[in-house]
């Protein structure tokens, strides 16, 4: 099942803040945490991740610097920052207010309705 | 890692470099994603090479990456020419020689008043030597940028003293023809000067001589937008205070605008100078544009000559007119040049340029042959022996560029001839300025 590109789109900054709410991380390391925490659903690129984290950076929810840490190539870093969580924290709420909507509208199992005349 | 596949990563990093849209550091960052990518699958047990394919996939098109930056760094398709900020020391060196050379400029035209020569009374003085209150100055501040050797500044001296002496020292009356032809020739012939101390660093490179070309077309378009600022910037300056019972005309015509007017032309060539490489030419661009409008004018004004039958009525004004249409061509033609890929294929555009090319030659044969005809009956004066002398050299580079042009569409002759025939050429007008200006006066009897 995969999930449509609107959702994944609408999605992705909360995803990624609270990624780095708990560290900070690197592209390749987000989408592979991504990755697993949806057991391959969702379909992130390069194209959508980068210019996200541009865009989160422009708006100041974080901040950025290239490091080399041993062992490693010389990467760049994301750290969430104090607006970043204030942000987090809105886009929790809301996501949370939309899913208690739709598990109010769905209180049980989808059924599908039976064919009509045979 | 191997070699091969370090290889393999140099190759694609300098394709993802060609992006407009893909910064350096972004080009990086996405070299260290392809490569956490290569080595998870290695580690998952396939050989360099697939590991390689196999995450350049993943990775997505090169397009939709680029299209996704796009959309979050819009900023960076529009290149900015930044004249304010941190800069090196030799960039503020620069704004500080321009000013010096702006002001000295704006001031030299005040220079005559000083010896009682009015603007408004004495125009037949201040017109010849337009050119040398302001051009002196442009030439100063390029050979200064360029560390010009003193043999050079030593020539430019001699040649803005020569231009200097051409336009005081022969007694032109104030209804002579050969004041209006000198007061023609001589900005371009010091335009050449100018040239000089552009190319001071290597005078017989085609390349710098091209780039001299370039510099001017940047130039000319600068200008005019600094004049039409200038026309905003008198427009309301005047309204206002008139609004306020001042009347400030005297300062407008006598201070403002003249002195504006020499300024400009060392602020334009400046402006070239900084922006270089950073703002893309406008020349080539309105070349682009007007090549294919030119044509159709041309080859419109070929037809109804068939059909009219009738020749060119040749007058002062006429004569001008087709020489100044023939010099646009020209100019068509060495913008397109300055701007085109030298290893491109011939491709439509060229074609366009061989029938602007062939309708100007057309144009210059009748009007030379009209020419001719008039010296014939009349006898010759300065404008027309200006005007045939200017005909027969637009006619034998047009002529031979054509030949070339036409060798390129069939693909018979590489684009660096016609590029180098131009280059080559640019010293014949020079030559023919300074021969209109230092020799036709007196051989004319200075009428």
């Amino acid at each position: 099942m995969k999930v449509t590109k609107d959702l994944v789109a609408a999605s992705a900054t909360p995803m990624v803040l609270g990624i780095l709410a708990v560290e900070d991380s690197y592209g390749y390391a987000i989408l592979k945490r991504i990755n697993e925490l949806s057991g391959g659903e969702l379909e992130w690129t390069e194209g959508l991740l980068y210019p996200l984290l541009h865009r989160l950076e422009r708006l100041g929810h974080v901040e950025s610097d290239w490091r080399s840490v041993a062992g490693e190539r010389r990467r760049k870093y994301y750290r969430i920052t104090p607006d970043g969580l204030a942000e987090l924290a809105e886009q929790r709420r809301q996501w949370e207010t939309v899913v208690d909507t739709l598990k109010g509208i769905w209180p049980g199992p989808i059924t599908i309705p039976l064919g009509g005349t045979a | 890692m191997s070699d091969d596949i370090e290889a393999q990563f140099a190759q694609w990093r300098d394709f993802v470099r060609r992006r407009p849209e893909l910064r350096p550091a972004d080009v990086a960052e996405l070299e260290d994603h392809l490569r956490g990518s290569v080595e998870e699958l290695r580690a998952a047990g396939l050989s360099g090479d697939e590991a390689f394919l196999v995450a350049v996939k993943r990775m997505g098109s090169l397009d939709e990456i680029s299209r996704e930056f796009a959309r979050e760094h819009s900023d960076r398709l529009w290149k900015q020419l930044v004249l304010t900020g941190p800069t090196p020391t030799r960039s503020r060196a620069g704004l500080v020689a321009m000013v010096v050379c702006a002001a000295g400029a704006a001031l030299s035209i005040k220079v005559p008043a000083l010896f009682g020569v009015d603007i408004d009374h004495d125009a037949e003085a201040y017109l010849p030597n337009f050119a040398l209150f302001t051009l002196p100055w442009l030439a100063g501040f390029l050979a200064w940028r360029r560390q010009a050797p003193r043999i050079v500044l030593g020539v430019l001296a001699v040649v803005f003293a020569l231009g200097a002496v051409a336009a005081n020292a022969y007694p032109l009356a104030e209804t002579s023809q050969s004041l209006i032809v000198s007061s023609v020739h001589l900005p371009i012939a010091l335009w050449f000067a100018v040239g000089l101390a552009y190319v001071s660093d290597d005078p017989r490179s085609p390349r710098r001589r091209m780039d001299f070309v370039r510099f001017t077309g940047e130039w000319f378009v600068y200008y005019v937008l600094i004049a039409l600022g200038g026309g905003v910037l008198v427009a309301f300056t005047v309204g206002t205070l008139n609004a306020i019972g001042v009347n400030p005309e005297y300062f407008v015509t006598q201070w403002l605008v003249p002195c504006g007017a020499m300024a400009a032309a060392v602020v334009a060539g400046w402006l070239v100078e900084a922006k270089q490489s950073v703002v893309e030419n406008i020349a080539p661009v309105l070349t682009r544009l007007f090549t294919p409008l030119f044509t159709v004018a041309l080859l419109a004004f070929l037809v109804a000559l068939g059909l009219t039958g009738g020749g060119i009525d040749v007058q002062r004004q006429v004569l001008i007119l087709f020489d100044l249409l023939l010099v646009v061509v020209l100019g068509l033609l060495l913008y397109s040049i300055s701007a085109r890929d030298p290893l491109a294929p011939p491709g439509v555009f060229d074609r366009l340029q061989l029938a602007l090319v062939l309708s100007a030659l057309a144009i210059d044969v009748v009007v030379l042959l009209e020419v001719a005809g008039r010296i014939t009956e009349f006898g010759t004066t300065p404008n027309k022996a200006a005007a045939l002398g200017e005909n027969v050299i637009l006619l034998a580079n047009l002529g031979w560029s054509a030949w070339l042009v036409l060798g390129l569409v069939r693909r018979r002759t590489p684009f660096a001839a016609l590029e180098r025939w131009q280059t080559a050429y640019l010293p014949v007008f020079a030559g023919w300025a300074w021969l209109v200006v230092l020799v036709f006066p007196p051989v004319f009897g200075f009428v």
